[in-house]
């Protein structure tokens, strides 16, 4: 309540009743959520560090990573960053229609990610480097499979907002669950360059 | 798989445990009580009230008082625990078994630890937190109410479960923290393990949304005027404790998550043939494990600054220095897990580093110490039951803590580890600082919860019951520890052991006198309410923001928004004669009562129950359920209300009338 | 007044009366350790007996009722106090600190001991006994590597010689504990501790595991004889005679688990069991750790490492079925090329290392005069599980 003037007069109280913009406090709370999923992720990179070296005289990243495959799903996800930026772009602009648009063109996006993925375990645990075989195994298939799993979420999300958006259309509390799952959509993309980096990129070269 | 394996998964008959006596006489007390509240709920027609004045009540004052219910509740059941660990250990002598066989008696100490941290400790605090916090910044609820709500149920959700396994299969058996390979599934195949997990991620879920929404409470929605220096300290402490919460809570997730993988679809993360490590699990559970200690003391201390600073008539000695402290301990929690492991084999630097960092911490709370030390010199101090408490826990405190020092120095750890040493320390500092402190917060805050003050006499019966029952029974433990007798041992060779463990019986058994005195206080209170009526809504010359309003607080807390210019806001307000305003009432905007919370947590806790017994249909089920109604819920716009201005002028006006009397 | 004195002194005279095992122990490290601990409590009661003290007078003295005291209601700051309420504990823990890094190594259990007791210097070519010991599910065994014997939940050792145990367990953790002769360390499978102690006082002394690992925890106890070398040998000797073999099959089924075990004795031991054991091949089939984690260093065995591993047979305590998932599996030890040729016929895929140079594991510290290479090659899996 910071943006309230304290009464000059030395009052102990504000004789007006202030303002309380509904879910004044909605951003700041999905943010530090973030931060605490943040942790999450922090704990499952720690244990690919400590375990991503535990083949248990099994397959290591060299034989078992695509990097161009895993390339092509980065890009995926990174272009579903992008056309949410255009979706809370139109958003700004009050364009409903739009934003249906370009959130339609997010879940493309992440669907072909998932869809990779789902390919890429598929394809190991059909060469019998399942999350069972060794430890490097089964942080990778958790730290990736989380990953995952956030962004099925996220895309489930996605489409209540759709359905929403075309319900309410752009109203203040539609705007603001736009702005949280786009805060939450971003937060997997900034966790997916750690991904690639850490799991895929490091141990490949 | 056949179709009752399909429909049941391993639940068979089997797991209903009526071949032991002790559990069967256990069911018959719970049902009987059961059915005897049930007949009053119906004779008294008080379902209705119960589920919408309570259940789906999202006030946070509201869900303050069925935390701290919950957390007594809890509290028996950890308790008749403790004594049942207390007589075979008494008994066990002399090449005697005791009464209890490995297999109920190790359930018992895991049962025992678990519940009073996650639900005894755990709902205390966070009660505690969510009934005074908004009234001491002067908000009219939390962040986000309904999350209040759901995170409440929540943890109920996560006590049911744990319940459960009372009647139901079995608990686990491999100690509160369940480390691996012990707690994995070929050492421990059954369902007792699998209810430890659910239950804990069921709650902790509860536990990590209200640490979001106390946090978001107070950076948001203090008064005018209240900046983060002139905060109450209880507001500090809770600041600190909801950081802890967000920052340690999603690392028990994490690492809860890995052994519940190794359970149930046989990955390698804690396995010692595939590539997997053991050691990482003690590790990252103690990287929860300390800082959730903070969790538990920091609120607590906040209680006994607000207690020490009313009763001394005086403002509290040192505030600023208070407040920093408390940011200190908080970023040092996270330096010193490896002090719960230095037998593990680690180096002697990295030994000595934790050694160090752990006794850098006794320093801001020695600070402490010091400050409520000076809060009480030159004060005139009133004896009540919570300064009774106070000076209790300052004195039990230090000698906890110092134990606790002498256990971070890695050459004594090695010989006291795990020994009854440990637990009587632990105990000294979770008794001394947080029970004290619960029933110092309870006694100082249930006349503003309920319109009247708690007997004095039952008080300090209650009073004298834990604190002598408490140096009965962990004397003889520390001396156990410096016997050389380990933790967790169900029976005894050496017979010149037993004494101790017959005073530490005895000790326990002052204990129940407390916890007892306590209920007894509670219902001569309530029979006396008429006397220990408090009217003015300031029982104790109180000096925060809390004690400015009525007793019990209306819904909507403050009819106007409080404006604090100092510290101790109300004690400013009354030094400078503030007259309450009696026109002028405004409407005010509150949230609306939802059954979600409750909806959500009953599903999340079928979901867990189908999860312990392999029933997949149930567990898939529900989860679809759980999804579907949260979206579900999101379409529901119809979530607030405004009390009219006449509404609020009603209220006001009767206690205008009830104020009149009192002069 | 003189019964109040005695009434007094009788919680004193019972602690006396009780063991303190570790306030009066009986080896020179636990002795050391004891030290530390008594000289950390007088150190922290410098500040903590005043603190007491204060609490209780300024809790009387400011009683509301008491008119005479002082009251002064703004008295809430004062620098010079603050600063000593910060700086007496921290002299404190700086003192305390500093005992705490020297006690720390000084008493590391890792580190060879270098006096036998006060004033007992060790000679330069001292070699320390060495004990080999194993927890078990739920009971302790001694490998003596020197005498090739070796006894079920007892333990003996010379008067004044030092003592260096390697420890690890089977399935899963505990910590190994004599009070009276050193402080304890956790023996955790397929990872080898060490500790070093010696016992100066002939005598019997009680050991036990001090983590909780199970339902048999409670019978998880030994006794530690401390005898003059010639009772020793005698002893040895007995073992000796009354011992039977200690074979890798008799390991196999000490290794399930099983309550309150007599002492046993074995006469003999199979040669390479310890190595086998805290590497996890005791069975000839499997890979052991150290071989797995040197091939784990050269990046593992590509693609063909799928194929190497072998459904779990016997009961393992930890192993077991999971509801979803295949059933628990181990690493096959590697077979040579013929072997490979006989199991994968034409179409074999034989995977040369990447590095010829000699796998050595660098984790895990290796075991002494163990008889078995780090890296073992031994025969054929049992059968190709995934083909």
């Amino acid at each position: 309540m910071s943006h309230v003037t304290l009464p000059k007069d030395g009052a102990f109280h504000l004789p007006e009743e202030p303002h309380h913009p509904e879910g004044a406090s909605t951003m700041l709370g999905f943010y530090i959520y973030l931060m605490s999923d943040c942790l999450i992720f922090a704990v499952l990179f720690a244990t690919y560090a400590v375990l991503g070296g535990s083949y248990a005289a099994g397959p290591g990243p060299k034989e078992l990573f695509e990097l161009d495959l895993i390339a092509v799903n980065t890009a995926m996800l990174l272009f579903s960053s992008i056309t949410y930026g255009f979706a809370m772009l139109a958003m700004q602009r009050h364009n409903s229609k739009q934003v249906i648009g370009w959130l339609l063109v997010t879940a493309v996006f992440g669907a072909a990610f998932l869809c990779i993925e789902l390919y890429e375990f598929h394809h190991l645990i059909h060469i019998g480097a399942g999350p069972q075989r060794s430890a490097f195994l089964s942080a990778f298939f958790l730290l990736v499979g989380t990953h995952g799993l956030h962004v099925t979420f996220g895309m489930i999300w996605l489409f209540t907002l759709v359905f929403q958006v075309r319900k309410f259309g752009l109203t203040s509390a539609m705007q603001r669950r736009l702005g949280c799952l786009s805060l939450f959509w971003h937060f997997l993309d900034v966790i997916w360059i750690g991904v690639f980096t850490f799991v895929y990129l490091v141990r490949m070269v | 798989m056949s179709l009752t394996e399909f429909i049941f998964g391993r639940l068979t008959l089997e797991a209903i445990p009526y071949h032991e006596p002790i559990l069967v006489a256990t069911f018959a007390g719970v049902v009987v009580i059961g059915l005897a509240l049930m007949a009053v709920m119906f004779r008294y027609r008080l379902w209705g009230p119960l589920w919408h004045n309570w259940i789906v009540s999202i006030d946070h004052k509201k869900i303050g008082i069925m935390y701290m219910i919950l957390g007594l509740i809890m509290l028996m059941r950890g308790f008749a625990d403790a004594i049942m660990m207390r007589i075979q250990q008494a008994i066990a002598f002399n090449g005697s078994e005791g009464y209890l066989n490995s297999h109920h008696y190790d359930q018992i100490f895991t049962a025992h630890g678990v519940i009073m941290i996650f639900f005894v400790a755990m709902p205390f605090v966070t009660g505690l937190m969510n009934f005074v916090m908004p009234l001491q910044i002067g908000a009219r609820d939390v962040a986000f109410p309904f999350l209040n709500n759901f995170s409440f149920w929540m943890t109920v959700g996560g006590a049911v479960l744990t319940m459960l396994s009372l009647f139901i299969g079995e608990y686990a058996q491999t100690g509160w923290l369940a480390f691996p390979p012990l707690s994995g599934i070929g050492a421990s195949p059954s369902t007792g393990v699998d209810y430890y997990i659910w239950g804990l991620q069921v709650a902790g879920v509860g536990t990590t949304l209200s640490g979001i929404n106390l946090l978001v409470t107070i950076i948001k929605m203090r008064a005018p005027g209240m900046t983060m220096m002139k905060m109450p300290i209880f507001c500090w402490t809770a600041l600190c404790t909801n950081i802890l919460i967000i920052a340690s809570f999603p690392v028990l997730t994490a690492v809860l998550v890995l052994l519940t993988l190794d359970r149930y679809i046989g990955t390698n993360f804690f396995t010692a043939d595939l590539g997997g490590n053991p050691m990482m699990y003690v590790n990252l559970i103690w990287i929860w494990g300390h800082p959730e200690v903070y969790i538990l003391i920091l609120p607590l201390f906040g209680v006994f600054s607000e207690v020490t600073s009313t009763f001394s008539g005086k403002r509290l000695f040192g505030y600023t220095s208070m407040v920093y402290a408390t940011i200190v301990i908080t970023i040092l929690s996270y330096l010193v897990w490896l002090h719960h492991f230095f037998t593990m084999g680690s180096g002697a630097s990295v030994n000595s580093f934790f050694g160090i960092t752990t006794m850098i911490i006794s320093i801001p709370t020695g600070a402490k110490i010091f400050n409520w030390l000076f809060t009480m010199y030159k004060g005139r101090i009133r004896f009540e039951v919570p300064m009774y408490w106070v000076v209790a826990f300052m004195i039990t405190f230090v000698i906890g803590g110092m134990t606790g020092v002498l256990l971070a120095v890695p050459p004594a750890d090695f010989v006291l580890h795990n020994s009854l040493f440990l637990v009587a320390h632990f105990h000294n500092v979770i008794i001394g600082g947080v029970v004290f402190g619960v029933f110092a917060g309870i006694n100082y805050w249930f006349p503003k919860a309920f319109g009247f003050r708690l007997n004095k006499f039952w008080g300090l019966v209650s009073f004298w019951g834990w604190v002598i029952g408490f140096w009965l029974a962990f004397t003889p433990v520390y001396v156990l520890g410096l016997m050389g007798v380990t933790r967790r041992l169900r029976v005894f060779d050496d017979p010149s052991l037993q004494i101790w463990f017959v005073i530490a019986g005895i000790g326990v058994a002052t204990i129940a006198v407390g916890i007892f005195a306590f209920i007894i206080q509670i219902a001569v209170s309530i029979m006396q309410r008429d006397k220990l009526r408090d009217v003015t809504g300031d029982p104790w010359g109180g000096r925060t923001l809390e004690w400015a309003t009525s007793s019990p607080p209306p819904s909507y807390n403050f009819a106007f928004t409080p404006v604090a210019y100092d510290v101790d806001a109300w004690h400013d307000m009354k030094q400078r004669n503030y007259q309450r305003p009696l026109n002028g009432y405004q409407p005010i905007h509150m949230p609306k009562s939802t059954e979600a919370g409750i909806i959500l947590a009953a599903l999340s806790t079928v979901c867990g129950f189908a999860l312990v017994w392999y029933i997949w249909w149930l567990a898939a089920l529900s989860f679809v359920a759980m999804a579907g109604y949260a979206i579900y819920h999101t379409f529901n716009r119809d979530r607030d209300y405004y009390i009219t201005a006449e509404q609020v002028a009603e209220t006001e006006a009767a206690r205008t009338k009830l104020l009149a009397t009192q002069v | 007044m003189k019964s109040f004195r005695i009434a007094a002194l009788a919680p004193l005279a019972l602690i006396a009366a009780c063991k303190p095992v570790v306030l009066a122990p009986a080896g020179d490290i636990a002795i050391q350790q004891r030290d530390v601990l008594v000289i950390s409590t007088l150190l922290m009661l410098l500040i903590i007996v005043p603190v007491i003290v204060l609490i209780c007078l300024f809790a009387w003295k400011y009683r509301a009722s008491n008119r005479d005291a002082e009251y002064d209601p703004e008295f809430h700051h004062s620098t010079r106090l603050e600063l000593v309420i910060w700086a007496a504990p921290l002299l404190i823990i700086i003192a305390l600190g500093a005992l705490t890094w020297v006690g720390t190594h000084l008493l590391d259990p890792y580190r060879p001991l270098d006096r036998i007791a006060e004033g007992k210097p060790i000679e330069e070519d001292y070699t320390p006994l060495r004990v080999e010991v194993v927890a078990m599910d739920w009971k302790w065994m001694f490998i003596y590597p020197e005498y090739n014997i070796a006894t079920i939940n007892e333990f003996a050792t010379p008067v004044d010689r030092p003592v260096e145990f390697s420890i690890t367990a089977t399935s899963v953790m505990n910590a190994f504990y004599i009070p009276a002769m050193a402080g304890m360390i956790y023996a955790m499978p397929a990872m080898e501790t060490k500790l070093n102690g010696v016992l100066n006082h002939q005598g019997s002394y009680d050991g036990f595991s001090s983590h909780y690992s199970g339902h048999g925890f409670s019978h998880m106890r030994f006794q530690a004889h401390a005898m003059q070398t010639a009772d020793f040998e005698g002893w040895v000797q007995k073992v000796r005679e009354e011992g039977t073999d200690l074979t890798r099959e008799t390991y196999a089924e000490l290794e399930q688990p099983s309550e309150n075990e007599p002492v046993t004795y074995f006469g003999t031991v199979a040669p390479g069991l310890w190595h086998a054991l805290v590497n996890r091949c005791v069975e000839a089939n499997r890979m052991c750790v150290d071989g797995m984690m040197a091939v784990d260093e050269l990046g593992g065995f590509g693609n063909a490492g799928t194929m190497n591993v072998t459904e779990l047979t016997t009961k393992v305590f930890t192993r077991g079925k999971t509801p979803f998932g295949a059933a628990p599996v181990v690493v096959d030890a590697f077979c040579t090329v013929l072997d490979s040729e006989r199991v994968y016929g034409e179409e074999q895929l034989i995977v040369t290392a990447k590095d010829t140079s000699p796998l050595r594991s660098h984790a895990l510290d290796r075991p002494g005069t163990s008889l078995t290479p780090a890296y073992t090659l031994l025969t054929a899996p049992s059968r190709a599980q995934a083909l």
